[in-house]
C-alpha cells in the first residue's frame, strides 16, 4: 500500500491513521487468543504473568496444569471431553443428513413456499439461544429426554442444521443441473445419481456445513445448561462453571487445546472453501 | 367453422398440458418430501415448543380449575355489593374440596398476590373446616363472615372474581414493570422497583453500542482485506477467522485474564503512566468489560458480510471518480460507501440480533451492571422457577428479534447469508 509521491500531506496522514487503525483492530482480534498459551504453562496457581515468566526463567514454566487436566483426581474434563465429542459427532451426523436433504429440496425450482420454509429452517440461528434453550427444555422435559445424551443431541441438531442448509444451498446455487439430467437420461436411478454425481460435487459444502454444525455443538453452552444433568456435562459447561467459581489454570490448559482444535478446523474449512470454489469454477 | 384448438397430445394420448401439470406436481411433491423430515423435526422439537411458551406465559387456569362452582355462581354478580348466600355456599363447597385434596395452600398463595391478607383469612376458614365447625344446614354466609370481618369486605370477593379468566396478561405487564390494580387498570410499579425496564434499556443500549463499535472497527479492516493483494489478505483473514472458529468461552476467558486488575491491559496502562500502580481501575465486572469482550467476539460477524460485499466492488470505480477530479474523500463517500450499504445492513443487523440475546459473556465479565435480559430469563428459569414469567420475557425478546429479522430478510434475504 505504498502511496504515490504526489499525495498531499493530509491524505498521507489520513492513510497512516487508517493503517494504524487497521493494525490495532487486527491486534485486538487476535491478541487475546495468544494470552492463553503462555499462561497455561504457568508454574504458579495465579492467572497472571509471574516475575519469573517475564524474565523467561525456565523454572517458571511447567506442564502441571496439563497433567492436572488429564490425570487430576476427581477432575471433570475427561468425562466432559468424552460427552462433548459423542454429542457433537452425533449432532453433526444428524444435522448433515437432515440439512443436506432439505437443501436439495430447497434448491429445486419446484419447491413451493420457498421463502417461508427457508426462514423457518434458518430460525434457530437467529432466535436468541436463551429462547431456544427454554423452548427445547420444555419439549425435552415433556418427552422425558431432559438430562439424556439423546436430548442434547436433538437440541444440537436443531441448532446445527441451519448452517448445513445455508452452506449446501450456497454450493447448489452454482450447481449445473444438466449433469444429473445427463445421468438420468443414461438410465441411472435417482439415488445412484445422487451418490455418484451430486454428492461428490456438493461434498465440500456438506463438509463445511458439517464443520459449522460440529463447532456449534462443541461450543454450545446455553442449551446444555438447561438440559444437562450431572452425567451429561460437556467441556463448555465445565468451563462455564470453572470461570464462575474457581478460576484455575487448568481451564487455560483446556482452552489451549480448544484453540489448537479450532485452528485445525479453520484450516480444513479454508481448504474446503477453496476447493469448492475451484470445483464451481469461481476464480477470484 | 371449428373454433376448438387442436390439443397437443403426448405419445400416450394424454393432452400435453395435463401431463405437464402432473409432472410439475410430482416435482413439487418430490422437492417438498426432501424438506419434510427437517421441517417436521423442527416443528416438533422447536417451533411448537416456542408456541407452547406462549400458552404457558398467559396460562392462569389454576384458580379457574380450583373454584369452578364459585365462578359459575359469580357470573351474574356485579361486584358492587357483598355476594349472595349462593356464592358463599359454592365458595365454601369448592374450598372444602381443596382442603380434602390438600391444595388449599396454593389457592391462598395465589389469592394473596391478588389481595394482601387473603392467605391469613383463608387459613382461618381452613381451621374451621378441618375441625368441622361449620354447620352446613345454617347460613354459610353468616358463618363465614363470622370467621373474619374481611369476609364482609367486597374487595376480597372482587379479587376472587379477577382470577376467574383462564388467561392473564399479568406476566407481560410484569415484564414491563406494570400491573393490574384492584380496579382493573394498568398501573406502573413504584419508581424504585422498576427493574425490568432498566434491563430492557440496558440490553438495547449494549446491543446498539456493540453494533456501532463493531461497525467502526469492522469497516476499515474489511476494506483493507478487500483491497489488499490476495496473498496478504489471506494471511490477515486468519486474524478474523481464527477468533470466529474459537470457542466463545475461550475468548471470554482470555478477556477475563486480560481485563483483571493485575491483568495485562492494566499492566500496560501502568507502564505508559496512564494510571498509577496502586490505583488500577476495575475493567471487568462492569459495562466496560461487556463492551470490550462482546465487540471482539462479534466483530467477525460484521467483517465477513462487509468483506463479501466489498470484494465485488471494482476498484476502477473509485479510480474513475478520482480521475474525474474527485478528492479521495469524495470518491470514497460518493462512490464506494453507497455501494457497501448492503454489507453494512447485513453486518449491523446480524451483530445486533446476536448481541441482543447474549447471555454467557455478560454473565461472566459483566458483573451486576452487565446483566442483560437473557440473564434475567435464565434466572427465572433456574432459580425462581417462574417458568411462565420466563416464557413471557422470552417471547417479548423474541418479538423484538423477529422484527429485526424481518427487516433483515427484506433488506438482505435469508438465503443470501454467507458463512466464511
Amino acid at each position: 500500500m505504498a502511496l504515490p509521491k504526489y499525495t498531499e500531506t493530509r491524505y498521507r496522514i489520513w492513510h497512516y491513521f487508517y493503517i494504524s487503525l487497521c493494525t490495532f483492530v487486527f491486534f485486538f482480534l487476535i491478541a487475546p487468543l495468544f494470552v492463553i498459551f503462555p499462561l497455561s504453562f504457568n508454574a504458579e496457581e495465579f492467572l497472571v504473568f509471574s516475575e519469573g515468566m517475564k524474565k523467561l526463567d525456565p523454572d517458571a514454566f511447567s506442564l502441571r496444569w496439563y497433567e492436572e487436566m488429564i490425570y487430576g483426581t476427581k477432575n471433570p474434563w475427561g468425562l466432559a471431553a468424552k460427552n462433548s465429542f459423542i454429542i457433537a459427532i452425533f449432532a453433526t451426523i444428524g444435522s448433515i443428513i437432515l440439512g443436506t436433504l432439505a437443501a436439495l429440496g430447497l434448491s429445486s425450482r419446484h419447491m413451493p413456499y420457498k421463502g417461508i420454509i427457508m426462514a423457518t429452517l434458518i430460525s434457530p440461528m437467529i432466535v436468541p439461544l436463551i429462547i431456544s434453550g427454554v423452548a427445547i427444555f420444555f419439549f425435552m422435559a415433556k418427552a422425558g429426554l431432559a438430562a439424556t445424551h439423546t436430548g442434547i443431541i436433538f437440541a444440537h441438531i436443531v441448532l446445527g442444521t441451519p448452517f448445513v442448509v445455508i452452506t449446501v444451498t450456497a454450493t447448489l446455487s452454482g450447481f449445473d443441473h444438466s449433469v444429473t439430467r445427463a445421468a438420468s437420461s443414461l438410465g441411472s436411478h435417482p439415488v445412484n445419481t445422487f451418490m455418484k454425481i451430486t454428492l461428490p460435487l456438493i461434498l465440500p459444502g456438506v463438509i463445511s456445513g458439517g464443520l459449522f454444525a460440529f463447532v456449534t455443538s462443541f461450543d454450545e453452552v446455553v442449551v446444555v445448561l438447561f438440559l444437562a444433568g450431572l452425567d451429561n456435562t460437556t467441556i463448555p459447561v465445565q468451563m462455564w462453571t470453572g470461570l464462575r467459581e474457581q478460576l484455575s489454570p487448568t481451564i487455560l490448559a483446556v482452552a489451549t487445546c480448544l484453540i489448537v482444535l479450532s485452528t485445525l478446523i479453520l484450516v480444513t474449512a479454508e481448504l474446503l472453501r477453496r476447493r469448492s470454489e475451484r470445483l464451481r469454477g469461481i476464480n477470484r | 367453422m371449428s373454433s376448438e384448438t387442436q390439443k397437443i397430445l403426448t405419445t400416450d394420448g394424454v393432452p400435453l398440458e395435463v401431463s405437464l401439470k402432473k409432472a410439475e406436481k410430482r416435482n413439487k411433491i418430490k422437492a417438498f418430501l426432501l424438506v419434510a423430515p427437517l421441517l417436521l423435526f423442527l416443528l416438533i422439537t422447536y417451533i411448537f415448543p416456542i408456541a407452547e411458551m406462549f400458552t404457558r406465559s398467559i396460562d392462569d387456569r389454576m384458580v379457574t380449575n380450583m373454584l369452578p362452582k364459585t365462578f359459575k355462581s359469580m357470573e351474574k354478580w356485579d361486584g358492587k355489593e357483598l355476594p349472595s348466600e349462593e356464592i358463599f355456599k359454592s365458595f365454601y363447597e369448592d374450598y372444602k374440596v381443596l382442603v380434602e385434596k390438600k391444595e388449599h395452600g396454593k389457592l391462598g398463595q395465589r389469592l394473596n398476590k391478588e389481595k394482601n391478607g387473603f392467605n391469613s383469612i383463608l387459613k382461618r376458614l381452613f381451621r374451621k373446616i378441618s375441625r368441622n365447625k361449620i354447620d352446613e344446614s345454617a347460613s354459610i354466609k353468616e358463618q363465614i363472615i363470622g370467621i373474619h370481618r374481611h369476609y364482609s369486605n367486597v374487595d376480597y370477593w372482587r379479587a376472587i372474581k379477577r382470577t376467574a379468566p383462564p388467561y392473564t396478561m399479568n406476566k407481560y405487564l410484569k415484564g414491563m414493570d406494570m400491573f393490574l390494580n384492584e380496579d382493573g387498570n394498568i398501573t406502573q410499579v413504584e419508581e424504585d422497583r422498576r427493574i425490568h425496564r432498566i434491563l430492557w434499556l440496558r440490553t438495547l443500549e449494549i446491543a446498539l453500542f456493540v453494533t456501532i463499535f463493531c461497525f467502526l472497527m469492522g469497516y476499515p479492516i474489511a476494506h483493507l482485506l478487500a483491497t489488499l493483494p490476495m496473498k496478504y489478505s489471506n494471511l490477515l483473514m486468519i486474524c478474523v477467522l481464527l477468533p470466529f472458529w474459537t470457542s466463545l468461552l475461550v475468548r471470554t476467558a482470555s478477556w477475563m485474564i486480560l481485563l483483571q486488575q493485575q491483568g495485562l491491559v492494566n499492566d500496560f496502562f501502568v507502564l505508559i503512566g496512564l494510571v498509577s500502580d496502586d490505583n488500577r481501575p476495575e475493567m471487568m465486572y462492569n459495562k466496560v468489560g461487556t463492551y470490550v469482550a462482546m465487540t471482539q467476539i462479534l466483530l467477525p460477524f460484521m467483517v465477513l458480510p462487509l468483506y463479501s460485499v466489498m470484494k465485488t466492488i471494482s476498484p476502477s470505480l473509485v479510480r474513475a471518480g478520482k480521475s474525474l477530479g474527485g478528492t479521495p474523500f469524495t470518491a470514497f463517500w460518493k462512490i464506494y460507501f453507497p455501494l457497501t450499504i448492503p454489507g453494512i445492513g447485513a453486518g449491523c443487523l446480524l451483530v445486533f440480533i446476536l448481541a441482543i440475546g447474549y447471555y454467557i459473556t455478560p454473565a461472566l465479565v459483566g458483573g451486576a451492571s452487565g446483566t442483560l435480559i437473557s440473564n434475567q430469563i435464565a434466572y427465572h428459569m433456574k432459580t425462581t422457577l417462574d417458568w411462565s414469567f420466563a416464557s413471557a420475557m422470552g417471547l417479548m425478546l423474541l418479538t423484538g428479534v423477529m422484527v429485526v429479522y424481518w427487516i433483515y430478510n427484506k433488506l438482505v434475504g435469508v438465503d443470501n447469508i454467507k458463512l466464511g
